[in-house]
């Protein structure tokens, strides 16, 4: 018999569920993950008065930006492509000796004296693996954990649930005609963790996003050979225009009010300025204006691309035994396939209809966070965004906090927040219509969706009439 | 705010134009046993550096077992300068400091940058703040300069340096001699920052909750008692006095009673 191993000192099972018992854990909240959004979320439910127990399968904290965690996405020479006014959480700045722009280890360090300096960690259990998250009576939750891989499981009863469990770990490899035959190298990018393993191979980099163009550059300084194929053309934004990081640029014309239309405007005239028109190096042009989808911040591939080190080329068409057929026809040999396809959000510990997710597993959340069926649940970071991360994370862990103590407070007006929980219709969060793939579907437009959280925080604000 | 909200969660312009970093002057003094107690920081206020706390502060709040620091804001001590200070920059500079440290940190703003620490509270979630003679802003604080000080604070008017008079910062105990050489440090602030100290509009609510003590003396000749239980009042709480002390209770004759006031207070209030 395994009593209290450490955790929830004094919670004894009087409940039962399944013939397992069930240790109540009474007013705490359970937090899944302890990578940014995690944290973030102990942290303000903390200050909101709420006890917490987190859960990370990890043996550290900080998730995606431990480069010691075997499922993160990192690799050596990630960078942030946000500056840092939009990377930072908003009640606790990056350092001003950091650069713009900070590598990732960096980012790791920052996340763990976050963690040290709020008094984190007393709330994280480490190598604990969330099995099942069931609701219960009375809007509480049944959370099934499990240490190491083999561990005994252990059941324990919370008043609310928050989901951090990131979304950029599960990689999503896509399906081509062929690709079993196929006799060279083929790597998902989330195992590829530094540039030796370019070195001297002839390398087919798909995919255009962020990580793409990062391991394009670098295929293009190490590699033999290296082919870049994408879909369609996208903009590849600098890191710096007008003398300062994109970002500011960008929220300095939103901070002067322009419309969408003439930003997006000013936009293409400064990268018309700046890159210049990129068919030139034979890449697709743009089928769509900026704003319109997740922007691509990488100042090199450019550079390699005038350089002739990197060959761009259309789709993927099919593979064969020695080589790859693209989608107009020609044919390369290359020996390394390293797709940078992205990740797909994945929720096994809870039932679909928690997440309202739909048959393609893509769940249905109001703002992007609450449960539409479940008020006592509510997912942190499932968004990707046009610039700052951190702070929607905070923001959205600091409404779930409000949400908690207004449902206490004031039921009458908790229970008109509900009603349009439950029923108000999915929205996109952004300004320009973002094209619809995997990866874009949570996208969000940084200042859309604070402002509907800046509206949503006044409304659950407790002191309010 | 233009939608009078309660929680200011966009900022665009703040995020377009980040505040320029300067290299900022921390003294530290710890403790030889670490008890888990919060780190306090000490913000001197307009035309004073890190050295006023480090005087007799500093090492006394080691001694009883806090972590403690004391900083020069920008322009000030051996901190660096930028052009176009603001109150918004000096506030930046405290959060910087205080998120550097390693547990929640309690703030303690002297003077004008008592007020700095009102904001920072904002921006920070500080485990306490505490306002130390505080010099809030407003008109009144203008008129009350001009009468008792009108050499010192004239030329501030104009976008000069505001010079405190040896009276208003100390009492008749502290001996001349050592009244001057600390008065004689004393240097005026960025003219815009003096200038917003004349409208600095509403702090926006603090973040975290944290307690919130003030402390002065009704004889300070800078901050009347008035204005000490109006700053006590917006906590809701009554300042904690000290008779006979000047401006700079820090420096005074009778430093330690007012320090060893708010460490108690610290460790009450958990």
């Amino acid at each position: 018999m395994d009593f209290d191993s450490g955790y929830g000192s004094g919670s004894a099972a009087t409940i039962w569920r399944d013939g397992r018992p069930v240790h109540d854990r009474g007013e705490t909240v359970c937090v899944i993950g302890a990578g940014a959004s995690g944290l973030v979320a102990i942290k303000n439910l903390k200050e909101h008065g709420f006890g917490v127990d987190c859960f990370e399968r990890e043996t550290g904290v900080g998730g995606a930006w431990n480069w010691r965690h075997d499922r993160s996405p990192v690799y050596a020479s990630t960078h942030l492509i946000s500056s840092k006014p939009f990377t930072q959480f908003p009640d606790f700045p990056l350092p001003d000796s950091w650069p713009d722009y900070p590598h990732h280890s960096l980012l790791l360090s920052y996340l763990e004296h976050y963690a040290d300096h709020f008094d984190l960690r007393s709330s994280i259990w480490l190598g604990t693996e969330v099995v099942r998250a069931e609701p219960a009576e009375d809007g509480r939750w049944d959370v099934t954990t499990r240490v190491g891989r083999n561990g005994a499981e252990r059941t324990q009863r919370y008043a609310a649930v928050v989901a951090a469990n990131g979304h950029n770990w599960s990689p999503k490899m896509p399906e081509y005609e062929g690709l079993d035959s196929f006799r060279g190298e083929v790597v998902h990018a989330s195992a590829y963790k530094e540039p030796s393993q370019l070195r001297g191979r002839r390398v087919l980099v798909v995919g255009a996003g962020n990580t793409g163009c990062d391991i394009a550059v670098e295929a293009a300084q190490q590699a033999a050979r290296c082919w870049h194929s994408s879909r369609r053309g996208y903009w590849y934004v600098p890191k710096y225009v007008l003398g300062r990081p994109a970002d500011q640029f960008n929220d300095l014309a939103l901070s002067l009010r322009l419309p969408l239309r003439i930003r997006q405007w000013l936009y293409h005239w400064v990268m018309r300025l700046t890159v210049g028109n990129l068919s030139r190096f034979g890449l697709p042009k743009p089928d769509h204006k900026v704003y319109e989808t997740h922007p691509i911040a990488n100042s090199q591939l450019v550079y390699y691309l005038g350089h002739g080190e990197v060959t761009p080329v259309p789709d993927v068409a099919r593979f064969h035994r020695g080589s790859v057929e693209l989608t107009d026809g020609s044919s390369i040999e290359p020996d390394l396939v390293v797709f940078a396809t992205g990740y797909l959000p994945r929720f096994e510990f809870l039932s679909p209809d928690v997440t309202g997710a739909d048959a393609a597993g893509r769940p249905r959340l109001y703002l992007q966070m609450f449960s539409r069926r479940y008020p006592t649940f509510a997912v942190a970071g499932l968004v990707q965004s046009d610039a700052a991360l951190f702070p929607l994370f905070h923001w959205q862990t600091v409404v779930f906090a409000r949400w908690l103590r207004l449902r206490e407070a004031a039921p009458a007006r908790a229970q008109a927040f509900w009603a349009k929980v439950s029923s108000r219709p999915d929205r996109r969060w952004s300004e320009a219509r973002v094209k619809d793939s995997t990866r874009h579907w949570f996208e969000v437009s940084h200042s859309v969706y604070l402002r509907a959280l800046e509206r949503v925080l006044d409304e659950l604000e407790v002191g309010a009439r | 705010m233009t939608r009078g909200t309660m929680t200011r969660v966009v900022r665009l312009r703040e995020w377009a134009r980040p505040v320029q970093p300067v290299h900022r002057e921390v003294l530290a003094a710890t403790p030889e046993v670490d008890e888990g107690r919060p780190p306090v920081l000490f913000v001197p206020g307009f035309g004073h550096g890190a050295w006023a706390f480090a005087e007799h502060w500093l090492e006394h709040t080691a001694e009883r077992g806090f972590p403690a620091y004391a900083m020069s804001l920008r322009g000030h001590g051996a901190s660096g300068t930028a052009p176009g200070t603001t109150l918004w920059a000096y506030t930046h500079d405290v959060v910087q400091v205080a998120a550097s440290l390693p547990r929640r940190t309690v703030l303690v703003g002297h003077g004008a940058a008592a007020l700095v620490v009102t904001r920072a509270l904002a921006r920070y979630p500080a485990r306490a703040g505490v306002l130390l003679a505080p010099v809030l802003g407003g008109v009144a604080t203008l008129l009350t300069s001009l009468v008792r000080n009108p050499l010192g604070t004239l030329p501030a008017v104009l976008g000069g340096p505001l010079r405190p008079s040896r009276t208003q910062l100390f009492s008749r105990e502290l001996p001349v001699t050592q009244a001057r050489a600390y008065t004689a440090r004393v240097r005026g602030a960025a003219p815009r920052a003096q200038w917003q100290l004349l409208a600095p509009g509403t702090a926006e609510p603090a973040v975290g909750d944290p307690p919130v003590l003030v402390v002065g003396s009704p004889d300070d000749r800078i901050v009347s008692a008035a204005a000490l239980t109006a700053a006590a009042r917006r906590y809701g709480g009554a300042p904690l006095l000290f008779p006979g002390m000047g401006h700079d209770l820090m420096l005074d004759v009778r430093w330690q009673e007012p320090i060893d006031a708010i460490l108690d207070w610290l460790d009450k209030a958990g």
